[in-house]
């Protein structure tokens, strides 16, 4: 089995805004939970630091169940950790909505099937707004024809063409379509000053 | 037109095109440590995979050991077990491992360089976000997921889009007590903590040019605070001496055949930029960040920036940031006491750095109530830095003389701030709670600039310590 990985064309849910500009991954996830060789149990403690300094959104019992984060500007930024795209994931995030992205963080979450959009500024803060007086809204991204709807709400929302390809092929999960690859990876080697021995 | 360094290690590592659009790029050097990594060997042994190249990839430990006492088992049960997971993957996938007690242990991004492994040309990934430190050989080197890492062992491959290329001039010398820490955090400060999305920095100019590889190691290392991924200097004589005579570089007839292709490899004078970028070496003055992200910095004869002089768009993460370090905006950073200095990390815990900031240290003590402590970045360091005695002029002055590891710049083992803590620290990052404690403060500034914080007790202009 070679990671073969599902589809993903729209995802449909409630949403939660975080607020904030450059949150970075160790506020996400703060190192202490890295202390761990799995993944697993992660989600429990997303954001941990802010939920026992403030409000947190992930606390309040009006967004409990929602799957789509909403965030505003270089989300993600700092480490490479895919702990906390994990973290996030496995508190049940499916589709991130957000202003900008930090690079890595972003393709962290492609290759684990989890998209991440962005839309302007003034676009997130209506659907923060939205969100926030009455969160049992629906919310629908549609990777396919780049929209996300929520009520009256219609928003264009971008996502880079290579990891939108990926989502929707599902190709994200890439060891299989690498692996395919082999025997022109070896011609690249071969060809390589430092692999030949110069 | 010609092409830029970035772009020759692109082509010459790019396998194919996927359907995606990315490219499927080898990747000549792969790096990793016991954190991100045993999470990759799990997948791996979920699908029955091996490791395509087992001999590109090197292993160390760095992020969660102990500093101090390093006996097996070790203290902390979890760290014992992290420490397991990787010598058991290692084993079963036949790489090599530099371990606990290894003469070649070390951070990660220190020990690649030191060993010759980092070499121009090259494309190097490691599951950590400052591998770009590797880029001041003129190699292009990026920080990867643990997914990517999984990727990297089973093809040693990744499937990725280039990246656009800025270069960044900074002209003129550097005055005394400005270093290439300074030099970086007034980029991030010019640039912001986004500006380098969707980029790699090549970073010239004259003060580049007269910079050592270790100073260069700082500037690149901190590509990805300013938003960058990989951040790289054009190979020249001074990398080339540096890796002369290292246990991995080619060595007798190869290392002269290896110049002359890693001369090749250099951007060409008439290079493409997508961006151009200038900064003015000689108005540099030390820097201090004040804020919870790197590009709150401020000379350290400024004062803590109010609202109406940030634009826009810092306004916000500014206010937070007053809030959170309980600082007042219009006041002098100079002055601000610390309770814990700490000299050490990717960014700063080189032989360089460990003579510059013993160079100030020397003959004074460190201030009562500060915690102090150097943390050489390999072991290799810290024999250098013994052989030249530096040990004990730290020790002597007060600081803890430790061994190598990431310590206090993530404080993943026992090296933490505690409560409200605030530190004078030569890493790299000064997020809420980087350094141990949920409410800890960071100040990030050089080492030298470390080294006299410590001794005052506050933030202090190190130039008036130099002679
Ligand atoms: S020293 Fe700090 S930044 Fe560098 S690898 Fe270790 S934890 Fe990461």
């Amino acid at each position: 089995m070679n990671g073969a990985s599902s589809t993903v064309t729209r995802v449909s849910g409630r949403g939660i805004p975080v607020r904030g500009n450059d949150v970075d991954t160790d506020r996400i996830i703060p190192a202490r939970y890295l202390r761990k060789i799995t993944f697993e149990g992660l989600g429990e403690f997303a954001f941990e630091d802010e939920r026992k300094s403030t409000d947190h959104p992930f606390d309040d019992a009006r967004y409990r169940g929602a799957s789509i984060l909403v965030v505003n500007a270089n989300f993600g930024c700092g480490s490479s950790r895919e702990h906390a795209p994990q973290a996030i994931m496995r508190r049940g995030i499916r589709a991130i909505v957000g202003e900008s992205f930090a690079e890595i963080f972003q393709g962290n979450c492609t290759a684990m099937g989890l998209p991440c959009v962005t839309a302007s500024a003034a676009s997130i803060q209506t659907l923060m707004e939205a969100i926030e007086s009455d969160p049992t809204r629906e919310i629908s991204v549609d990777l396919e024809a780049k929209t996300l709807a929520c009520v009256d709400l219609g928003v264009e929302v971008r996502i880079p063409d290579g990891d939108r390809i990926q989502l929707l092929e599902g190709t994200w999960d890439a060891t299989g379509m690498l692996l395919a690859g082999r025997e022109a990876v070896r011609c690249v080697a071969r060809n390589l000053p430092y692999i030949s021995g110069f | 037109m010609g092409k830029s360094l970035f772009y020759k290690v692109w082509d010459a590592h790019a396998v194919r095109e996927l359907p995606s659009g990315q490219t499927q790029l080898f990747i000549g050097l792969h790096l990793i440590h016991e954190v991100t990594s045993p999470q990759a060997f799990q997948m791996m042994r979920e699908r029955s995979l091996k490791v395509a190249y087992p001999e590109r990839t090197f292993a160390t430990v760095d992020h969660i050991v102990p500093t101090d006492i390093r006996t097996r088992p070790l203290m902390d049960p979890m760290a014992e077990e992290m420490l397991g997971a990787i010598e058991e993957n290692s084993r079963e996938f036949d790489i090599p491992l530099f371990n606990l007690h290894d003469d070649r242990q070390g951070i990660v991004h220190i020990i690649g360089p030191e060993l010759g492994l980092t070499q121009p040309g090259m494309t190097i990934a490691c599951g950590d976000s400052h591998t770009s430190t590797h880029g001041a050989f003129g190699a292009i080197a990026f920080g990867i997921g643990t997914s990517q890492v999984r990727d990297v062992l089973a093809t040693q491959c990744l499937a990725m889009h280039p990246l656009k290329v800025r270069r960044i001039e900074v002209t003129g010398s550097l005055t005394n007590g400005v270093y290439a820490k300074d030099v970086i955090l007034n980029v991030i400060r010019r640039l912001g903590v986004k500006g380098g999305v969707g980029y790699a920095y090549e970073y010239a100019g004259p003060v580049i040019d007269g910079l050592s590889m270790e100073e260069r190691m700082s500037i690149c290392n901190m590509s990805i605070e300013g938003g960058a991924r990989a951040g790289y200097i054009n190979p020249d004589q001074t990398t080339f001496d540096y890796l002369a005579d290292r246990a991995y570089s080619p060595s007798n007839g190869g290392f002269d055949r290896a110049v002359d292709w890693w001369k090749t490899m250099a951007s060409d004078a008439d290079a493409h930029y997508d961006d151009v970028f200038e900064l003015d070496g000689a108005a540099l003055e030390p820097t201090v960040t004040w804020g919870i992200t790197p590009g709150q910095g401020v000379y350290v004869t400024e004062r803590v920036p109010a609202l109406r002089d940030l634009r826009d768009d810092e306004r916000d993460v500014a206010a937070e940031a007053y809030e959170y370090m309980d600082f007042d905006a219009g006041s002098p950073i100079a002055g601000t006491p610390i309770d814990v200095a700490f000299i050490g990390s990717c960014t700063n815990g080189r032989i360089s750095d460990l003579r510059e900031a013993a160079s100030v240290v020397k003959g004074h003590s460190v201030s009562a109530n500060v915690k102090a402590l150097v943390v050489p970045g390999s072991a290799a360091v810290r024999r250098n830095a013994e052989s030249e005695g530096l040990h004990e002029i730290f020790r002597e002055a007060g600081f803890e003389w430790r061994e190598a590891g990431c310590s206090m710049c993530l404080a993943m083992n026992p090296d933490k701030l505690q409560h409200r803590q605030i530190c004078a620290s030569s890493s790299n990052r000064n997020f809420k709670g980087r350094q141990g404690s949920p409410t800890g403060r960071t100040l990030l500034m050089s080492p030298a600039m470390v080294a006299a914080a410590a001794v005052c007790g506050e933030v202090t202009d190190v130039r008036a310590m130099l002679t």
